[in-house]
Formats: C-alpha cells, structure tokens, sequence
C-alpha cells in the first residue's frame, strides 16, 4: 500500500505539471491585455516599460519556468517563514497580483477560510443528511420512503445551486426575513448573540450546497446497500441470531460504506467548483468569488494561481479515494 | 424426507411432456419493441421523456405560434404580472394578451422563454453531441488499437483532473472577442465557444465506458469471426462493435445533455455567457436576480424551465438505463 501510495504521489507530479501547462497555455493563448486599463495619455515608451515590469516581455517558457519556480519553491519557503520565523524567502521574488500589486497566496490565505467554513460544514451536514436517507431507503426498498426520497434526492439533483439560491434568499429573506441574504464575513463571533447570527448567515449557503451532495451521495449509499442486502453474508449473520440492527447497522453499512467513502472524496474538488456559484449568489468572498474578480479583471497571475490550486484540490482528492479504496477493501491489491 | 417419486403410466406421460419443446405461444419480439416495453413501466422516465420532447418541440415551433417578437421592446405595457397574479391581486397589471407579464423594458415573458429555451437547447444538444462524438471515438481506438490504449487513457485521465468548472469560465472569459470576430457576431461566436468549451470537457465519461465495453466485447466470437473472413478494422468497428456500445452510450448521452444545460446556464448565470440582449435560460434568471423582490416569477419561471428539464433528462436517463440492461429487462 505505501509503495502505491509513493507511486501515485510520484505520478501526479507530472500530472500536475500538465495541468499547470494547459492552464498556462490557455492564458498565453488569450488575447486579453492587462494594460487595456492604463489610460490612453500613458506615453507607449512607458507603457511598453510597465510591461517590462510585469514580466510580460519575455518568452513564454521564461514566464512559465518563473511562475513554477515562485511557485513550488518561493511560495512554500515564504510558508515556512511564517510558521518558524526564519527568513528563507528574503528579497525573493513571489507570485504578484496584478490587480492589487500584493502576493496571490497573502489573498487566497485571507479568503480561504471563508470558502472552507461554507464548503466544509456544507459537505458534512449533507453527507450527514444522506447516509441515513440512503440506509433507510435501502432497508425499505420500494417503501413510501424510498419512492419520496428517491424523488427527492432526484431533484436535488436536477435543480441548480444558482436556483436553488435566489430561492431561498426569495422565501427566507425576503418574504418571511428569518435570514439575511448576503453572508456577512467581518462578523465575528465572540457571544452567544453573534454566534447566533453567524448561524443564521451560514444556514442558506450551506444548505444550499449541501442539497447537492445529499442528492449525489445518498443516491450511492443506496445503491451501494442494495447491492449488499441480498448478500449470502447477510443472510447468516441473521441466520445466526444477530439482532436486525447489528446485521444491518454493522454488517451491511460497514461494507456499503467502500465505495460510498471513495465517491465523498471524489466529490470534494467538485463542491469547491460548486462553490464559485453558491458564493456568488450569497456574497461570500471565498476563492470562488476571488476566482471570478481576478477573471474579470484580466489578472493573469491570480487566475493562473487560483485556477491551479483547483487543480491541486482534484489531484490529491483522487489519490486520497483510491488509497482509502485499498485500506478499506482488502479485496483491492494495487501492488 | 425426499418426496416419493411418483409413478405409473400418467406420471411418465406428464415426463414426457415436459421434456417435449414448447410451441410459440406469442409472436417473437424484437428487441427495440421489449426496450420500449420495459421503458414504458419506467412511470418517471415516460414524464421526462414527454416532457423532454414537449419542450423541444416548444422551442423549435413555439415562435410560429406564439408570434411576439422576444426582442420587442414595449415601453407602455413594461413590467406587467403573469395572469395568475389576477386572482388574489386585482390591482396588478395583468393581461391576456402578456400572459407571463414582461419585463422592466416590456419584452413578453413567454417569448423570451421559448427564445431562451431555444438557445438553452440548442446548445446543450449540441454540446452533447460533440462530447458523444469525442467520447465514442476515443473510446472506440483505446479499447480496439491496444497500441493506443495506454496513451489515450492516460490523457483521459489527466483531463478528468482539469478543474472544469474554472476553466471554462477561464475560456469563455478569454477568448470571447476573438471567436465573436471571426465567426461574425457575438451570438454565433459565443454559441460556438459554449459548446466547443462544454463538448471538450465532457467526453471523459463516454470514453471511458465504451472503453471497457470494447474491450469486452472484441474478444467475443462474433468479432473473430468477422476477422476470420478477412473484415477489416474500420469495418469491424462500424458494423459489429458500434451497434453493440449503442446502449450506454445513449445513457451517457443523457447524462450529457443534462451537464451542457446546468453548464451553460452557470455560464450565462455568473455572466460570461451570451450577451444580455441575446435570452437563454440562465441569463434571463441572472437579469431577474437584482429585482426578485418585486417580480419573483422572473427568476421562477427560467429556473422551473431549467430545472424540469434536467430532471426529465435525468429520469429518461435512468429508464432508458433499465430498459438497454437486458438483465433488468423482462422482470
């Protein structure tokens, strides 16, 4: 298992190298100008010279190699820096904004714990709504319950975040005024009261989020508990006198959790994707709302950056799904 | 405590019988007709595919009927409530000649709907197609040439851990002028940048199940026979492997179709999309954000749209699952 693992993490080096090129590609490729803002009274000597600054006159591969080095060598000397208080990084070079002439990761950091306590808490309490929804519906195959969950978790499927959202915000905000509408991230919590509005903020945004992985995830966890209901092993666990509970609680979720553990870490890049449009429509400034400014206003090296940070989000989360596939199944043998 | 074996003269008679073949009581059927007999139990997937092909056939031939122009501006009869709202609130603007109200510079509601809808489902068939096509081929050379088979695969795989989402916002973003000067128009370049963007990033999935079903299928028989009397590849390919992947892909084609809609609308939805004098379902719920307070049914009725479509597509996805598994089929 652990030379597989060393294997995998080996292998998506490259991988990521890729990506990194595609992304990188895609952004040399586009013919947007960062300096289409600067006023047109800038002489062209000067402006050709701010282009200089920006690092935008050299070959691509120079401005490629530049970007990999700030980025898997400066950035994590600055990281360093900042836990031990050594001073690996002085006077190097990191990755800059464009926009706000200030270190990509210095933002991304500021705004990232906004997107995980949204995302985070989203992905958890639907994986919590969906485990017993999926048990449930299984052990009463074809039951009411079954028939209404399915329909349900089959909608949850079907309706967009970016609808489900104004939705909310129509009927809980507007009409009745139970929640605010847009996710205020200076609150602090330091009493009970504020404790209670940051709940009350956080409530729409991560139901709305979550709606979609309790559509996906319980959808798995039942198909994965019918598959082993009808199981020889079930039938002698019960043969042998074991409480219902036991058989069914212990025996058939433990195995039924296999696959349904690797599909929840597979589905975490893809709520962080869900993410820019959940946060989007209830003003949180996470990652994705930075992602969307830093798109419009022609920021090249935040996107690139950002855009990665997606990508290194995927990589790790399918290594993770198919390593927890081998430690939990012994059935599975990678070597 | 085994039963007695009966015997006699009657007993070996009813023996006999039972060995005796059985004469064809029903016609023999083929099976497309016992597909569609298992998809008609499907009570879920006959809604979604009725209600698929309703909205399909709305958008194609709803402007001839419904002949209001999406595009005509109406400054008199601007910001006017659907009918229903008649019913508990007499004061409201309402007529039968705006059934669905208009909006804040009077564009009929139900015109731009079917103009939306039209766009919404152009591109996601479209967007589907591409990423089938994608899908099959790669799929078809990975699972036929094994020389291929390893690089395809592992390309499959590098581009199934592209962050989609952020790319295709990154794509559409970027390269939005360009398409829109060469293709001569910003609806049609757009529309040819959504649906490249979308069909280029959704093949993976099709790929890879025709993969594995090639890759079954190719060391049957019926595949060395054919190559026993001299078919060639290209040949095999076309008329005895194709016909038999039909199935799932058909299914991934559903679930396509699905993904193209939500993307597209996303796309229109954070506003990289089509420009905003150019309705698709989306953008007409993006635009009605700001203002949902007062008119809540513009942001409703596009996301009703959007929704009810997805799961109908989603439903038929599923019957059309259990009716092409001829393992279900028949129970």
């Amino acid at each position: 298992m652990l030379t597989y693992t060393i294997r995998r993490l080996l292998l998506s080096i490259p991988t990521l190298l890729f990506i990194s090129l595609v992304i990188f590609g895609l952004l040399q490729l586009a013919p947007g100008d960062p300096m289409a803002q600067v006023p047109l009274t800038v002489p062209p000597e000067v402006k050709e010279k701010m282009r200089q600054a920006l690092g935008l006159g050299e070959a691509w591969y120079i401005q490629y190699w530049k970007w990999l080095v700030q980025f898997f060598w400066i950035e994590p000397q600055v990281l360093i820096d900042h836990w031990f208080g050594t001073s690996f990084s002085e006077g190097k070079q990191r990755v800059i904004s464009w926009q706000t002439r200030s270190p990509v990761m210095d933002i991304v950091v500021q705004r990232l714990p906004q997107t995980l306590w949204v995302v985070g808490l989203a992905y958890v309490v639907g994986i919590l709504i969906a485990l017993p929804i999926g048990i449930y519906s299984a052990y009463r195959h074809y039951s009411i319950f079954d028939q209404t969950g399915t329909f349900i978790t089959m909608i949850g499927f079907s309706i967009p975040p970016f609808f489900t959202g104004p939705l909310l915000i129509v009927i809980f905000s507007v009409s009745l005024g139970w929640l605010p509408s847009i996710y205020d991230t200076t609150h602090v919590v330091n009493d009970w009261a504020s404790f209670k509005i940051q709940f009350q903020q956080m409530i729409m945004p991560v139901m709305v989020l979550a709606l979609q992985t309790t559509a996906q995830i319980s959808r798995y966890m039942r198909g994965a508990m019918l598959d082993n209901l009808n199981q020889d092993y079930v039938r002698t666990a019960r043969a042998k006198g074991l409480k219902e509970s036991v058989v069914v609680m212990v025996h058939v979720v433990r195995n039924s959790m296999i696959p349904v553990v690797t599909v929840i870490a597979l589905g975490v890049p893809a709520i962080f994707g869900g993410a820019i449009i959940t946060e989007n429509v209830f003003k949180v400034n996470g990652i994705g709302q930075l992602l969307l400014t830093w798109l419009y206003a022609n920021d090249l090296p935040g996107v690139m950056t950002l855009t990665f940070i997606f990508a290194i989000l995927i990589v790790l989360f399918n290594l993770i799904a198919d390593v927890l596939y081998g430690v939990l199944d012994p059935r599975i043998r990678y070597d | 405590m085994t039963d007695p074996v009966p015997s006699g003269p009657e007993a070996d008679a009813e023996f006999i019988t039972a060995l005796q073949d059985k004469t064809v009581t029903a016609a023999p059927s083929s099976q497309w007709r016992d597909v569609w007999h298992q998809f008609r139990r499907h009570k879920g997937a006959m809604f979604g595919g009725a209600f698929l092909m309703f909205v399909t056939l709305g958008v194609l031939f709803g402007p001839y009927i419904w002949t209001i122009d999406a595009q005509a501006l109406d400054i008199r009869n601007r910001d006017m409530r659907p009918i229903w709202v008649a019913l508990w609130d007499s004061t409201a603007k309402t007529g039968w000649h705006r059934p669905l109200g208009t909006d804040n510079l009077g564009r009929d509601i139900l015109a731009t709907i079917i103009a939306g809808g039209r766009v919404s489902m152009a591109v996601g068939w479209a967007a589907m197609l591409l990423a089938l096509v994608i899908g099959t081929l790669i799929g078809v050379l990975s699972g036929y040439f094994r020389r291929l088979d390893f690089w395809l695969m592992r390309f499959t795989d590098l581009v199934l851990s592209l962050p989609i989402l952020p790319l295709v916002l990154l794509a559409v973003t970027l390269f939005r002028q360009p398409l829109t000067s060469t293709f001569g128009g910003p609806e049609a370049g757009m529309f040819v940048l959504i649906v490249g963007v979308i069909g280029l990033t959704n093949w993976m999935p099709t790929a890879r199940i025709v993969r594995g079903d090639i890759l079954a299928l190719k060391e049957r028989e019926f595949i060395l026979a054919a190559r026993s009397i001299g078919t060639s590849s290209g040949a095999i390919i076309r008329r005895h492997l194709l016909p038999n992947v039909i199935s799932p892909v058909v299914v991934s084609a559903t679930l396509g179709l699905a993904t193209a809609i939500i993307t597209e609308s996303a796309l229109s939805f954070l506003g990289v999309g089509f420009p905003s004098d150019f309705p698709t379902w989306g953008k007409l719920l993006s635009d009605a954000v700001p203002r949902m307070q007062d008119y809540p049914e513009r942001v409703m009725l596009p996301g009703i749209m959007i929704s009810l479509t997805v799961l109908s597509v989603n439903y038929l996805g599923d019957g059309l699952r259990d009716a092409l598994d001829p393992r279900i089929r028949g129970r």
